[in-house]
């Protein structure tokens, strides 16, 4: 018997669930985008049948951190650019959880870039939302690795120098196997890009555009949108990993031209997740590892009878 | 001691199989009844360079490398450098006989390959030989090897001409050889290990040769195994099976070792980008329930700093190792040095909240592995075991028996579902995993996706939910329950003596010691006794907490002590002087840091030193006398 009864609990979700018994009361701004990722992200789990039990948050810091301060579910909220390094072990340690990596783009494509290109490697199966706002809010508005060319702040008072990072083509190039923009001002496509996300096996990456409302004026409200699946101007298959690259490079430049292109840019559905190339070469148990310390039955292993007769 | 042993030194060249030959010569001399000790010395480069391995065998119990030693196989090096000129780095197809000549005793033995080194070019080797009444043996041990099988059988010949020389039964390498080496290459190694050893008999007058590997007797048996097997087996027995790493020397071979046994029993090894990601999926794998180890050495555990404060604040229970080398940044990659102790102690902002273990031998690096597990998952804290290159790499024979124990899974005070049913939540619905109240400052934790334990894990500052909290009665709260657990573990370590008294209870001299030095000490302590000197040792396990009271008490029943460390500031005494300042004036210090460990000899050397006062420093050694004289 499972010590986690809360995994593959197939009973009714309520909406509500994700929602504090006590409605915390978010330190983000008025109008802030990070509200349209709580929101979404509490819409699509229980649509992905998922409950709060079996779902672990891990965020990074900065205003996105608190994500998990404001969701029921079990959270950790690590360090600054971390979140990553932990869910992987995490879901490689109880494959069942599901696991929801989340991080501003400071926290994931700057101090963080180096986990953040090896997860995409590895095809961890989880989903990873970085709350993407063009600067860094909680340290009250310096210039981010997504802030554009010449974007002016206390700490680049001549503008910045340096061209920004381009998140999706980045994720394609490391090995993504899902890779979504969204934003906060359209609830219902992040909601439906997140859910597919969820259910996506592989590492799914969501760029998800949140206005900053106090530091980052000058940044449209990322209106109006263009949901590039849907509209006819745009014609490419996400399932083509050169079309989804030319859509990326395309949609990366608009955004910087005050186009706010969104949709699923990427998605590979036969890329095996990291777990299953894992269990694949004998590297992974199949049964949960986090469950045989639950298991009184388990007859644990000694040194003695493996390895003392290399050493006779 | 030094009578009735052997001290046998192959040097040549990385990559030449040094390392193998030197471990199989020493598991002989183990089964044939002797007590064993090795002592590498190898460079940062994956071929060649000047590489050597000392077995020192008795029939005594052997904790050191001796002083000097009295056998050379110097085997030549195959990948020397800039064979025909003169270079930077010197003539190093020389370097296996010329550069270990300083060492060697009076009256020892050397034999060398001479299809391989000319010792003509070894400056003033014949005047040196006489003056030393070295006995020589140059043998063409590539030419047989090569007539025989191939050519990197050399090793082989060696050890067969070592036998004849040294009185050891070709037999028991026989045998051993037969137990390790695949059918294909073992018909040509045995036939030159007896042919090389009958042709010394044949060809040499062996009399008047003093050099000679004495008997001995075990009443159990016993196994060859170094510091980083005793780590990795007493983690494994404690049921990690989940380690992360990023490859650095010397922590790579513990790293080695479990990625090789973990997934043989379902376990899991990961070699990720970085130290940084390394530690935090040992606490991404912990917070899920799960035993996990990560570590590094100097450089890349400074990358774990900021994971280990995570690890502290959000009270996850991870093991971390740091094997020491020589500093700062780089340094000297392959050598020993014990100056990382502040770094493992302090690292990582705030106050540190960690237990650090070092321990001495490879058999008591499979306790305190064991005993860093047990501390960790029972407090939820960081352990740290502090260890370095030299006890990494040194096989000692332990007896079997010691690692013939039960195993313990237990993960700590966890809850169960049902537990967590009748546990206190807080208002809003989460698990209080943080409770104020704990008198030993444990407070249970639930795991993800057990039903109705949610709660928040933070590095921030937390309530008992787990939620943000600046509230100042709540930070002390919080603050002053995770520091009980450091007195809980105090009293709980006080109990199990992880520091060890050597020599007469009596003695008026003390000498201090932690980590690999232990060793070296105690035979110190021996040597010191037999002289009429009166001295004994504390080898301390656990620098963090502190072990104050038996410092205390060793330090008060002597006129004077000593502390021994691999450092040249002293980090050790200052942590003994941090906990125990009215002490200082009773304080000397004998420090080195040229990249080898001490000598037996050194340590006494620095003791008459502590009773004279005498401030020397020999280059090699730094004598510091205590502020008091």
């Amino acid at each position: 018997m499972s010590a986690f009864s809360a995994i593959g609990d197939e009973r009714e979700i309520e909406q509500d669930e994700y929602t504090p018994g006590i409605e915390p009361q978010p330190t983000w701004c008025p109008g802030c985008g990070d509200f349209g990722v709580l929101k979404a992200l509490k819409g699509a789990l229980p649509e992905a049948g998922r409950t709060p039990d079996e779902t672990l948050t891990v965020t990074g810091i900065g205003c996105s951190g608190k994500l998990n301060s404001y969701f029921n579910s079990y959270g950790f909220h690590t360090i600054h650019g971390r979140a990553l390094p932990v869910a992987r072990a995490a879901k490689l340690a109880n494959p069942g959880l599901e696991v929801i990596a989340a991080g501003g783009d400071g926290d994931g494509y700057g101090i963080g870039g180096n986990h953040f290109m090896h997860t995409a490697r590895e095809n961890h199966d989880f989903t990873y939302i970085v709350f993407n706002n063009e600067i860094f809010g909680l340290t009250k508005g310096q210039t981010s690795p997504t802030s554009p060319k010449g974007h002016k702040s206390k700490t680049q008072p001549h503008g910045s120098a340096k061209e920004p990072v381009r998140p999706l083509s980045l994720s394609l190039t490391s090995g993504a196997s899902f890779v979504a923009r969204t934003a906060a001002v359209n609830p219902n496509q992040a909601k439906e890009l997140i859910k597919e996300a969820i259910e996506h096996d592989g590492f799914a990456h969501i760029d998800f555009l949140t206005q900053c409302p106090t530091w980052n004026k000058d940044a449209k409200q990322y209106v109006p949108y263009i949901d590039v699946n849907e509209n006819d101007d745009y014609e490419f298959d996400p399932t083509n990993r050169e079309e989804a690259a030319e859509m990326m490079r395309e949609t990366e430049e608009a955004l910087y031209e005050g186009e706010v292109l969104t949709g699923k840019f990427y998605v590979d559905e036969d890329r095996p997740s990291y777990q299953q190339e894992k269990r694949q070469i004998g590297e992974m148990p199949e049964e949960p590892l986090a469950e045989r310390y639950f298991d009184d039955d388990y007859e644990w292993e000694r040194s003695a009878d493996m390895f003392l007769d290399d050493h006779k | 001691m030094t009578d009735d042993e052997l001290i046998w030194r192959i040097a040549g060249g990385s990559g030449d199989g040094i390392a193998s030959t030197s471990q199989n010569f020493a598991k002989a001399l183990m089964r044939s009844g002797l007590d064993v000790f090795t002592h590498r010395h190898y460079p940062s480069r994956i071929r060649g360079g000047h590489t050597y391995t000392e077995v020192r065998a008795a029939p005594e119990d052997v904790t050191s490398r001796g002083d000097g030693y009295d056998f050379l196989l110097a085997l030549g090096d195959s990948f020397a450098r800039n064979p025909q000129e003169e270079a930077y780095y010197g003539k190093e197809e020389i370097k296996p006989l010329s550069e270990n000549l300083d060492d060697l005793r009076e009256g020892g033995v050397i034999v060398y390959d001479s299809g391989l080194i000319d010792a003509d070019e070894v400056p003033k080797f014949d005047q040196r030989v006489e003056e030393n009444n070295w006995h020589v043996f140059p043998l063409d041990l590539r030419g047989l090897a090569r007539e025989k099988g191939r050519e990197v059988m050399r090793n082989t010949a060696g050890v067969g001409a070592t036998c004849a020389i040294a009185d050891i039964p070709v037999e028991a390498i026989e045998e051993l050889m037969t137990d390790a080496m695949p059918e294909k290459i073992l018909d040509p190694n045995l036939e030159i290990l007896n042919e090389a050893y009958e042709a010394v008999l044949d060809d040499y007058d062996l009399s008047g040769i003093e050099v000679s590997c004495p008997e001995g007797e075990h009443e159990e048996e016993q196994v060859l195994v170094n510091g980083s097997d005793g780590i990795a087996y007493g983690a494994f027995d404690e049921g990690c099976r989940f380690i992360s790493g990023y490859p650095m020397t010397p922590w790579t071979e513990v790293f080695t070792i479990l990625s090789k046994n973990l997934p043989e029993v379902g376990g899991i090894s990961e070699q990720v980008e970085d130290e940084i990601a390394a530690a935090s999926l040992a606490i991404g794998a912990a917070h899920t329930g799960v035993k996990a180890m990560s570590g590094s050495s100097g450089g890349g555990f400074a990358l774990m700093s900021e994971p280990l404060g995570l690890a502290e604040i959000s009270e996850t229970p991870i093991v971390l190792l740091e094997a020491a080398r020589a500093g700062p940044s780089t340094g000297m990659p392959t050598k020993p040095e014990q100056a990382d102790l502040e770094h493992v102690l302090y690292t990582s902002q705030g106050d540190s909240n960690r237990v650090v273990f070092a321990p001495a031998d490879p058999a008591e690096a499979y306790d305190h592995a064991r005993k860093a597990f047990q501390i960790a998952y029972q407090y939820q804290i960081p352990s740290i075991i502090l260890y370095d290159q030299k006890l990494s790499g040194e096989y000692r024979n332990v007896p079997a028996s010691h690692f013939d124990r039960d195993p313990n899974p237990d993960i700590g005070k966890t809850l169960t579902e049902d537990q967590i049913a009748e546990a206190p939540h807080e208002p809003g619905g989460k698990l209080k995993r943080f409770r104020h109240d704990p008198e030993d400052g444990v407070s249970p934790r639930s795991v993800p996706g057990q039903k109705g334990g949610r709660f928040l894990a933070s590095g921030n500052e937390h309530n008992e939910a787990g939620h943000i909290s600046e509230d100042p009665d709540n930070r002390v709260a919080q603050v002053n329950r995770r520091t009980r657990k450091l007195e809980s573990i105090r009293e709980e370590l006080n109990e199990d003596g992880l520091n060890e008294t050597y020599g007469p209870e009596d003695a008026d001299y003390g000498i201090l010691a932690f980590g690999s030095m232990v060793g070296t000490v105690e035979e110190a302590v021996d040597r010191l006794n037999a002289d009429g000197e009166s001295v004994k040792a504390l080898a301390v396990g656990e620098l963090a907490p502190y072990p104050e009271t038996e410092v205390r008490e060793f330090i008060e029943s002597v006129d004077q002590a000593m502390v021994v460390e691999m450092n040249s500031s002293a980090q050790f005494r200052g942590l003994t002087q941090k906990h125990l300042g009215e002490y200082g004036p009773k304080l000397s210090s004998l420090l080195k840091y040229n990249g080898n460990p001490f000598e037996p000899a050194e340590v006494v050397e620095g003791f008459h030193n502590t009773v004279s006062g005498e401030e020397t420093t020999d280059h090699q050694t730094t004598f510091v006398p205590a502020a008091g004289d």
